[in-house]
């Protein structure tokens, strides 16, 4: 196998496995956050809005992956 | 595979020695729609508002109000630049869906440029706020040792403010591209629905965590609004 294949079987492997993490970590907060939802309806702003931001945050651990799988595609120093 | 290559750009034309891309050239006409846009909207502004001018106001209110609950003070000396932050980014996000035009902050220099503003604006803000050496003691809150770290964190904050923009948009568009290359005409199309929601939230999240970054540098103190915090805020990541 020469370095192409190589980084291009890690760019999937990348993208798979790094999106595991922040699937479960959204699901969580969603669930946490419509809980407090439900207990609190009135807090609802302030809820969504650091939802929101929180779900930005635990989703650029995915987005590191992809961007880490693009470079290897497309900008690799080694292939 | 080059050529379609996410992280390559397409020079338009030169400028002397300056390579003039295509995401400059969507930027400026952007900038241009947005500049005349205000001049035109706010021209006659009067007591009594009509029906355009209700609608303005309560775009700049609302930002305004969403400002003060992150910062828990005064959000005028912010508003022009956030407002104008969230209002480009989401002129900029929503424009890929027009035809034959490409987002520019799908490209890496747009976001950079932005997450390079709020960086430098953080420091401008905190150091207004507090004074020099009150901003730079800050970093070494709340143990000396925290220092390093704290410092670590401005760097990388901006680089995953740009980074987090620049995936979201590109890897959209990526997507749809893929998809039309590979199922069809109509085939894309709840999946541009999907990426206009997500340019919206893109544009949010970007300007709520500037927010954030500069409402952090400000301080927690808030000595001039003289009501004590029930929460400060505190520096993401």
């Amino acid at each position: 196998m020469d370095a192409k294949v190589i980084s291009i079987i890690a760019a999937a492997v990348a993208v798979s496995i790094g999106s595991i993490g922040p699937a479960l970590g959204e699901g969580r907060s969603v669930a946490a956050a419509m809980d407090a939802i439900a207990r609190q309806p009135e807090a609802s702003g302030t809820i969504s809005r650091t939802l929101f931001v929180g779900l930005a945050m635990i989703e650029t651990m995915a987005i590191y992956c992809l961007v880490i799988a693009l470079i290897l595609l497309f900008a690799n120093p080694y292939a | 595979m080059t050529q379609s290559s996410p992280l390559a750009t397409v020079v338009v034309f030169h400028m002397g020695s300056l390579q003039v891309t295509r995401p400059v050239v969507t930027t400026w006409a952007i900038m241009a729609v947005l500049a005349v846009g205000s001049w035109a909207l706010t021209r006659r502004l009067r007591p009594e508002p009509s029906r355009r001018q209700a609608i303005l106001e309560l775009l700049v209110t609302g930002i305004e109000s969403q400002i003060k609950e992150v910062v828990r003070r005064d959000a005028r000396p912010l508003l022009p630049l956030l407002g104008t932050l969230f209002i480009f980014l989401l002129v900029a996000n929503v424009s890929g869906i027009l035809p034959g035009v490409q987002a520019p902050t799908g490209r890496i220099e747009t976001p950079a440029a932005l997450a390079l503003i709020v960086f430098l604006s953080v420091h401008w803000f905190g150091v207004r706020a507090r004074g020099l050496l009150g901003y730079l003691g800050s970093f070494a809150q709340p143990k000396l040792i925290m220092l390093p770290l704290n410092l670590l964190s401005e760097v990388t904050r901006t680089f995953s403010l740009m980074v987090r923009l620049f995936g979201n948009i590109m890897s959209g568009e990526f997507l749809i591209a893929l998809l039309l290359a590979l199922a069809g005409l109509l085939v894309p199309v709840p999946l541009m629905a999907l990426e206009l929601l997500v340019g919206v939230v893109q544009a949010y999240i970007f300007s709520v965590l500037a927010t954030v970054f500069i409402g952090a540098a400000v301080g927690g103190e808030s000595a001039e609004s003289g009501e004590p915090l029930e929460h400060p805020a505190t520096p993401i990541e």
